[in-house]
């Protein structure tokens, strides 16, 4: 059985020193192991960005695709092979910005495929500008003035939008944050796990300080119920989204695999791709 | 006895006028006829002019005829927009509801038929439509029986009393005309046509039939004008394989996902118009850089932008070769007819596949939409062939050593692994890399991979890049063309030899790489070049120069109004040189 370090390839990641993007690659991979997959039945897809790169630091298959496209690609590989265990990853602009569309429409889909976002509140490896999530008044090299506008509650948002697993972490809680992908692979439908992951470069109000000075741990509420949609979105709306924990779950509506009419049982890409003859001429028939 | 026949019938978009055609045009077709339908639409469900012009003819038909036999009108807007294509001895069948009047300049003559009063007593006026068949039965002397089968299977389900009242129309409209036609008039009766049993369907079945065929078990999709009918027939067929179709949020989306489930091994499809490929661009660059095949329909339409969405357009050349930023390798195929449509389409998941690139399928709103009668398409003529595809198992290597799947090789094809397989990890990015896939901006590295790419396709096999037909060593005209103008040039090519000029003809069925071989010859050998094409700027001539030079001769025929060309267009401009 594999282990966390044969999830480990020989690439030096390009990140900063202290980055949160560290202790997301290690808790990706020990909860990869931690599940009992071997690196070939695991596929990374991400998106660009500091972040995106993570697909090129885990030892599995891994794409690295376009900004911002992480998800339809992620799918797409979870449509053509079942089997497979299917993570998709990349910044707050690549999933809340460019990509928000497709996160919306992944979290209502719900295929079986967990999407770990890194959320630094800024754009970084463009050194410095504004991103969706950063906080209004935020100055930037592209908001010199502060941000004027609103930022968006990504968990608030999957919320309302039919989410069947909503989480969100901190990349120093390296356990917890283990713990949660392997839950989000272990759901059967599209996870979304937010993780605060700081830049240590370019944004200097939500640091590791800052993050621990603010947010709650959903295990510190007394008798929170992850089941229940409308106390977390009441809990995320009190405490402004800072909580970390496994936010929402509903295991009882089914992945989109799953209801869909006809969709093979076996992973599509072993399938016979000759058709049978008589098959052909019942189709050619239904034009003459 | 005549042995072809141009038959239209129009009203306002949403009375049935699609479905009269339909009718028609399937009893006809069942008959042994050769069929080819054009329908005019707007882009709007209800009102509006429509029309749907149907060629009948007991030999094959490629385009929509110059003139007009009979013409069926719903209103007195059919007649002014279209009485102009009937000649002198074509016939009007109005609804009398209307009191249709006749233009003063025309010598076609005109019935008033009560179609939906008749309708009315016999229960709804719902049947107006199948009046005016039973009307144009009387002046074609058409058997009515013919409808029967098709009236049955479109109003089974309602019951045996619908398919009888509907039936009960059709006579109601055959007898009421009949009493019309005294002497004198002429009885349009078309020659027996041979009775053999051939499909009747449009090239975007064509191409949802031939992605089947191929293999193709998933689709992502966005619905768009003149492209949906792709997605609507996989749809209906691909869960009956284990397969799906997913409509995607955007078509950025249903290009990268369709990436996605071609890179995790499954043969899929994408399918938009003009629009959409705008948005697919940059997913087709890395399909290109990542070496992923890929296989996209660009079904053309009216541009720029919005443009022209239900109309006829050829404008997305120079934009489907060139247009991702930087450069990759890719392959442009233009079927001409709808069977090539079928057989092109499977080609392409070889070519994608082989090459592994992106493989882009033109096609125009004429040769997607436009319904004709087809030979039946044959499984056996369609091969699966995945090229460097690794099925064997992959013995362990070194030290995590990843995969080799860009390794540079003679050839410039690598071994392609998909996600799943023991010892074939490796890494795909959209970034320039290595031979394993990691990132490199290596100097030497980017020219052995950009190198290795393009050497993919400067020998690409490909059945019949153009399609030829010529008869003259020296000919006073090659007409040049791609996608639907096969038709028209055809049927000019005919004239033009009846009098006597010598006439060539090449459809480019391979936009790119463009087949400099094939065509240079057929340039050298002809007096004048004219390249027909639907655009403004004459993109196919424009590429024509810059492939095979011969500036000199080649003359640019251009139709941008929205409109397919004509035969008699075809026919004058040539005329014209000479």
């Amino acid at each position: 059985m594999a282990t966390f370090k044969d999830f480990r390839n020989n690439v030096k990641p390009n990140w900063c020193p202290g980055c949160g993007d560290f202790s997301v690659q290690a808790a990706m991979q020990r909860a990869a192991a931690n599940v009992g997959l071997e690196p070939e039945n695991l596929a990374v897809i991400s998106g660009i960005g500091c972040s995106g790169r993570i697909s090129g630091y885990i030892n599995s298959y891994g794409f690295h695709g376009i900004h911002g496209r992480s998800l339809p690609i992620a799918q797409g590989v979870k449509m053509a092979n079942r089997d497979l265990t299917v993570i998709a990853s990349g910044g707050d602009g690549d999933g809340f910005a460019i990509g928000m569309g497709h996160t919306i429409h992944a979290i209502r889909r719900n295929i079986d495929i967990t999407y770990v976002v890194m959320d630094n509140q800024i754009y970084g490896l463009t050194k410095g500008q504004t991103s969706p999530r950063s906080a209004a008044g935020f100055k930037t090299k592209s908001t010199p003035m502060g941000s004027v506008e609103q930022a968006i509650s990504p968990m608030e948002m999957a919320l309302t939008a039919g989410a069947t697993f909503v989480a969100q972490s901190f990349s120093t809680d390296l356990k917890d944050l283990t713990a949660l992908i392997e839950a989000g692979i272990k759901h059967k439908g599209f996870s979304l796990i937010n993780v605060y992951s700081p830049c240590v470069t370019y944004n200097k109000v939500n640091t590791y300080d800052w993050f621990k000075e603010n947010l709650t741990k959903l295990s510190d509420i007394e008798g929170y119920d992850p089941s229940n949609r409308e106390e977390a979105m009441q809990t995320l709306m009190k405490h402004n989204g800072l909580v970390t924990g496994l936010i929402y779950q509903n295991t009882e509506r089914q992945s989109y695999q799953e209801l869909i009419n006809g969709y093979s049982e076996t992973p599509l890409s072993q399938a016979d791709l000759d058709l049978d003859q008589e098959y052909f001429d019942k189709l050619v028939g239904e034009f003459m | 006895m005549i042995n072809q026949l141009s038959w239209k019938v129009g009203g306002q978009q949403g009375e049935g006028i699609e479905s009269t055609g339909e009718i028609f045009a399937i009893a006809l077709n069942r008959l042994g006829y050769y069929l080819y339908g054009y329908r005019h639409f707007s882009s709007r469900i209800k009102g509006g002019h429509t029309n749907n012009k149907i060629r009948v003819s007991t030999t094959e038909v490629r385009s929509i005829s110059d003139d007009l036999d009979v013409l069926v009108a719903f209103d007195q807007e059919t007649i002014d927009l279209n009485y102009k294509e009937l000649h002198a001895k074509g016939v009007i069948l109005a609804d009398g509801k209307f009191t249709p009047k006749k233009p003063e300049d025309t010598q076609a003559a005109l019935y008033a038929v009560p179609f939906t009063e008749i309708a009315t007593e016999l229960g709804t006026s719902l049947m107006k439509n199948m009046v005016a068949i039973g009307a144009t039965s009387a002046v074609l002397n058409l058997d009515i029986h013919v409808f029967e089968e098709v009236v049955q299977e479109i109003f089974g389900k309602k019951g045996a009393q619908v398919v009888a009242k509907n039936m009960d129309a059709i006579q109601a409209g055959y007898d009421y005309m009949k009493k019309q036609l005294v002497d004198g008039v002429e009885i349009m009766e078309l020659e027996k046509a041979d009775g053999k049993k051939r499909m009747f369907m449009i090239g975007n079945d064509a191409i949802a039939l031939g992605a089947v065929a191929a293999g193709c078990r998933f689709m992502a999709a966005y619905p768009i004008t003149p492209a949906s009918e792709i997605m609507e027939y996989l749809i209906k067929k691909l869960p009956a394989l284990g397969g799906s179709v997913i409509q995607t949020e955007d078509e950025i989306a249903a290009c990268t996902m369709a990436i996605g489930a071609n890179y995790a091994g499954v043969r899929t499809i994408t399918a938009s118009a003009g629009p959409g490929l705008s948005l697919k661009m940059e997913a087709i660059g890395l399909s290109g850089i990542t070496e992923t095949p890929l296989v996209i329909v660009d079904t053309q339409r009216g541009g720029p932008s919005t443009g022209l969405p239900t109309k006829q357009e050829q404008s997305d050349l120079m934009a489907m070769i060139y247009g991702t930023h930087g450069e990759i390798p890719k392959i442009v195929m233009a079927p001409s007819t709808v069977e090539e449509a079928f057989y092109d389409t499977a080609e392409a998941f070889n070519l994608a596949e082989e090459y592994q690139c992106p493989v882009i399928i033109l096609s125009d709103l004429q040769l997607s939409l436009g319904k004709q009668t087809v030979e039946p398409l044959r499984m056996d003529k369609v091969e699966i062939r995945r090229g460097k595809l690794v099925t064997d198992e992959i013995p362990e290597n070194e030290n995590k050593g990843y995969f080799k799947r860009y390794e540079v090789t003679a050839d410039g094809v690598s071994p392609r692994v998909i996600p799943g397989m023991k010892n074939g990890i490796h890494h795909v990015t959209g970034v320039e890399h290595d031979e394993t896939g990691k990132p490199s901006e290596s100097a030497a590295n980017r020219i052995a991979q950009m190198d290795k790419r393009f050497r993919k396709i400067e020998n690409i096999r490909f059945n019949t890049p153009v399609y030829k037909n010529v008869k003259h060593e020296d000919a006073d005209v090659l007409f040049v063309g791609f996608n639907s103008t096969r038709g028209v040039i055809e049927e000019a090519m005919v004239r033009l030899e009846n009098e006597g000029l010598k006439v060539n003809h090449a459809q480019i069925r391979l936009i790119h790489p463009f087949p400099t071989d094939e065509v240079l010859p057929l340039v050298r050998s002809a007096k004048k070049v004219v390249v027909v094409e639907n655009n403004a700027t004459g993109q196919l001539a424009n590429i024509m120069k810059m492939n095979v030079g011969h500036a000199e001769k080649i003359i640019k025929h251009l139709k941008y109004d929205g409109n397919p060309f004509l035969p008699h267009e075809v026919y004058t401009k040539c005329k014209e040189l000479f």
